[in-house]
């Protein structure tokens, strides 16, 4: 139940329980935006349910929703301000 | 592309009333049910049975794993190419799905209301933050305050609590006599229901409970550090971590009007057997109103058993309906949204969070049309599902049509729908 993956978070390796999305991953690495707005401004997880697409960020080179990704066995996500 | 056989029955959405609906379909039909999440269980059912044991829950996950459904998860629907046919996306990569009967059971969406500040990360959805740590967000030692409207903030200030978290303010904006009116009411038409809410309460009692107070400003640099509430005449400011907002909930309406289904305040209109307007395309749950798990799962079974022709298992329903609705009519009114909240965002809020678009730049317009069209409010991935509501309910906009894609697609999706 508790088992753990290696995820990397803007190239910082972390431990996740196995089931975590990507938008947990973030608030495990203390990161709190995922994206940056059109005008610049931090951004984070705000419906945690796949609506509104503040948490998006690239994972395995693809831009998605953090809230709606389950993490994967080396997973690279990478927020914004770090890409 | 993958295609799917034909379903005789396709549910979209697998919370209560999309469960419901396949159980009770799958008795006689070949069906299928297709969700945007990774399982099933809706917002409300998230991250499977729950271990303190709520037994409804239990029930029907049991009861859904078992039936002869085929599950297809992390999946969108993007557009109706012909009838008979839904575009999906997963992975990046297009499905076609075909059916001859179509339950609709998307359920509903947080309803977000701007105020100073409520861009800054860290201040998210109420149902969402539960949602958040439901899937792994760790919430423990931080400073949480719940704001917003209806007995959802309650639930999610105990099972924030539950998970480490220090709760330190639950502002409720209904006023007193609202509030006190439902829980006499809750004592008559629902008692369970109200003795869950003491039982909440008790879980909260090192916690207060504002009633008849709002949030009206959040501060922080690239974060939220702390929050202003209003209470009648007198303003304070709270120090938080996190600030999760729950102002009601708004029906997910996208599928069913782009498909055609008629739409009335808010809500799918249905006949007594769940079917919309459009023949052979059924609408159950949130869809039709909000009403919560219980009235979804009846409406549900409803919908399952009639699209599969059993209209007498699905008359047997008729009378909790009747009760399920009319209790979530009293819901609607206790926790009606105050005037005072129209004027939370000042000029440089932004009302739509995708374009950031400020409502300053939105003053001049008469209609979500026209602001789409001047400024692009409402026009970025979410597609106006966070701002059309907000500016529904600052502006009395009234959001006018749902074009395809319902949602963001690549464009080797929309390639196959325009090949058909």
């Amino acid at each position: 139940m508790h088992e753990a993956i290696m995820v990397y978070v803007n190239s910082r390796a972390i431990e996740v329980p196995v089931g975590s999305t990507a938008a947990a991953a973030l608030a495990m690495a203390s990161v709190d935006a995922a994206r940056q707005s059109v005008t610049g401004t931090p951004r984070g997880p705000l419906c945690g349910m796949g609506i509104c697409f503040e948490c998006c960020a690239m994972i395995n080179g693809r831009r998605q929703r953090t809230c709606q990704t389950i993490c994967q066995p080396s997973m690279e996500i990478h927020t914004d301000d770090d890409v | 592309m993958t295609t799917y056989e034909q379903f005789q029955v396709l549910v979209v959405g697998s919370g209560p009333a999309g469960i419901a609906a396949a159980c009770a379909a799958s008795g006689a039909a070949s069906v299928g049910v297709v969700d945007d999440n990774s399982a099933a269980g809706g917002q409300i059912w998230r991250g499977g049975i729950p271990p303190d044991g709520d037994r409804l829950a239990a029930k029907w996950l049991k009861h859904f794993c078992q039936a002869k459904v085929v599950q297809i998860h992390g999946t969108q629907i993007v557009a109706q190419p012909e009838p008979g046919v839904l575009l999906a996306e997963r992975d990046g990569r297009p499905i076609k799905l075909r059916h001859e009967k179509l339950i609709l059971a998307t359920g509903a969406r947080e309803r977000f209301l701007p105020f100073p500040g409520w861009t800054l990360p860290n201040v998210v959805g109420a149902g969402g933050l539960q949602a958040l740590v439901k899937s792994g967000m760790p919430v423990g030692g931080k400073r949480v305050i719940v704001a917003g409207s209806g007995p959802l903030l309650l639930s999610v200030a105990a099972f924030m609590e539950q998970h480490g978290a220090v709760v330190r303010l639950v502002a409720e904006q209904a006023p007193w006599h609202r509030v006190a009116r439902f829980g006499m009411q809750l004592a008559r038409l629902s008692p369970g229901k109200l003795l869950q809410g003491i039982a909440y309460r008790w879980a909260l009692r090192g916690t207060r409970y504002a009633i008849g107070c709002w949030p009206t400003a959040v501060h922080g640099s690239a974060k939220v550090e702390a929050v202003t509430f209003r209470a009648g005449k007198r303003t304070w400011t709270e120090p938080c971590d996190i600030l999760a907002c729950g102002f009601g909930l708004i029906p997910n309406l996208e599928l069913p009007v782009l498909l055609g289904c008629e739409v009335c305040n808010g809500g799918a209109i249905v006949d007594s057997w769940q079917e919309s307007s459009v023949p052979g395309v059924y609408c159950a749950g949130e869809l039709t109103g909000i009403g919560g798990a219980e009235l979804a799962l009846i409406e549900g079974e409803i919908a399952g058993f009639s699209a599969i022709g059993r209209k007498d298992a699905a008359a047997c329903c008729f009378a909790s309906r009747t009760r399920g609705i009319r209790f979530a009519k009293s819901l609607d009114h206790a926790f009606m949204l105050r005037d005072e909240l129209r004027n939370l965002p000042d000029d440089d809020t932004l009302i739509c969070r995708c374009e950031d678009v400020a409502r300053k730049r939105l003053a001049g317009f008469t209609s979500w049309r026209a602001a789409k069209l001047h400024t692009r409010c409402g026009m970025g991935l979410c597609q106006g599902r966070v701002c059309g509501p907000a500016a529904e309910f600052v502006f009395g906009w009234k959001h006018e049509s749902v074009r395809p894609p319902v949602f963001p697609v690549s464009v080797n999706t929309l390639a196959q729908r325009m090949e058909k």
